[in-house]
């Protein structure tokens, strides 16, 4: 049973290899510069990059000190 | 809308291995029998063509894992750093602890937010899970489990219900109620039922479907009304420690990684393993797609966090520095994708330019291992998790 099994599991592998063989790839540089692009456009509303006026980050709100 | 059939599952013992899981009843020349969906898959391959022995298939599964690099290797005519070299570098960031939130008796294991942007849940090794809302630090439910050890938790997309599931191999869904007398343990409803620990869980787009991870190295869908198995992804050779749904944009897949140091691509629908990336040396924590859902990063006990493209189907970028020498547990990035948040064993934070790959800069506060790392649905607060029996919001 368990040769069986071993070459049972052998053959998923082997399927398993020719199917990511086939998958359709592209260039790195073609990637990077998509996901360069991503970042740089959503730049602005990236409150953890950019900073957020204080007034508006609800987690920032000013609290002001009363001394007694 | 659901135009897809399901086969009908039930659970018990299996007809061929014996363990109990939940079966594929079907049919096999008009007689019914009951195997678990991955004596199946077995049952499917079995068969020998002729001329094929254990040796003649391990030659050809190493080839095809060579022409796999080679062909990764053909596309690599450029590195993301190098293509990045002429984007702006981050100013300083000035993100500080801005709420500690304390209530849990023992180490924080995971915390989710909810999309109001403002409430978090989190649950514990004490068996605890409470709904935080972080802008008040106000507890808003508490549940008691009878398990330790709850490992995974996380918000549905409506905000009326929370998943959660550890060392009990269950992951059940509690309904929020805005009574506060109302007992919540009571209405918990166990969906989804592995074979060992669950030890991630999200709901996809909606909350009448879940997608668990679990120590016994399967993933599975499930219909939470009904509690049925509706897809289950076989592939990993180890405990599968996390996964991660893509942005609802870009279709039906998730990332999955675990013990066997693999991260795997899955398709929903059909439970097929598209993709599978293998550069890591030791045990994958955590996953995380990147934003647009092209890319993702993983976080290693390796002490490395590595990024990962979908489209070039190869490892990007490897996050790391000789002075890290603890394990990473937990990653998220930033709404723009051009900061990855990190959370180590070393009880720091660590912030990297996803596109130069250098560290900007490190978080300090807690004051044990950081378990979990979440950035809120807005992009606004970073929600962390330690075992230090806190969280901690940081803006």
């Amino acid at each position: 049973m368990t040769s069986n099994s071993n070459l049972s599991n052998m053959r998923r592998l082997v399927e398993q290899l020719k199917l990511e063989a086939s998958v359709e790839r592209i260039k790195v540089s073609q990637a990077a510069a998509d996901l360069q692009q991503y970042c740089l456009q959503n730049a602005s509303k990236d409150a953890l990059l950019v900073g957020v006026p204080t007034g508006s980050n609800p987690f920032r709100e000013p609290r002001s000190c009363a001394v007694v | 809308m659901c135009d897809q059939t399901f086969l009908a599952a039930t659970f018990g013992p299996c007809d061929s291995c014996g363990k109990a899981s939940p079966l594929m009843n079907i049919y096999v020349k008009n007689e019914p029998i009951n195997y678990c969906s991955f004596c199946v898959e077995m049952m499917a391959c079995q068969g020998l063509q002729s001329g094929e022995t254990l040796t003649s298939l391990k030659k050809e599964s190493e080839n095809l894992k060579k022409k796999l690099e080679e062909e990764r290797g053909k596309l690599t005519d450029v590195e993301l750093h190098q293509v990045a070299e002429k984007v702006e570098a981050v100013a300083a960031l000035s993100i500080k602890t801005r709420r500690v939130l304390k209530g849990h008796g023992n180490k924080v294991l995971c915390v989710d937010w909810c999309k109001d942007k403002r409430r978090v849940v989190s649950s514990s090794q004490d068996g605890k899970i409470i709904v935080w809302d972080a802008f008040t630090l106000n507890k808003e439910h508490g549940v008691t489990l009878p398990c330790t050890w709850v490992m995974a938790c996380a918000y549905a997309p409506s905000g009326c219900a929370v998943a959660c599931g550890g060392l009990d191999n269950k992951c059940s869904v509690v309904p929020l109620s805005l009574d506060r007398n109302e007992n919540l343990a009571a209405k918990k409803k166990s969906v989804a039922m592995h074979t060992n620990y669950v030890s991630g869980c999200t709901f996809t787009s909606s909350d009448m479907q879940l997608l668990t991870s679990s120590g016994d190295g399967t993933c599975a869908l499930w219909d939470v009304e009904s509690g049925q198995l509706l897809q289950s992804f076989h592939g990993h050779t180890a405990d599968v420690l996390s996964l991660d749904l893509a942005p609802s944009e870009t279709g039906n897949t998730f990332v999955s990684g675990g013990c066997d140091m693999k991260a795997n691509v899955w398709d929903m629908r059909s439970g097929q393993n598209i993709q599978s990336f293998d550069s890591h040396v030791s045990d994958i924590n955590c996953v995380k797609y990147y934003p647009s859902g092209d890319a993702f990063a993983s976080a290693s006990d390796d002490a490395t966090c590595r990024f990962y493209d979908l489209r070039a189907d190869r490892e990007v970028a490897v996050y790391q520095k000789d002075s890290i020498v603890f394990g990473a547990s937990s990653v998220d990035f930033s709404l723009s994708g051009r900061l990855l948040f990190a959370g180590y064993n070393d009880y720091t934070i660590n912030v990297w330019d996803v596109l130069k790959g250098n560290r900007i800069s490190i978080l300090f506060g807690h004051e044990n291992r950081v378990s979990r790392v979440r950035v809120s649905p807005d992009g606004t607060a970073l929600c962390s998790a330690s075992w230090d029996n806190t969280l901690r919001i940081w803006a």
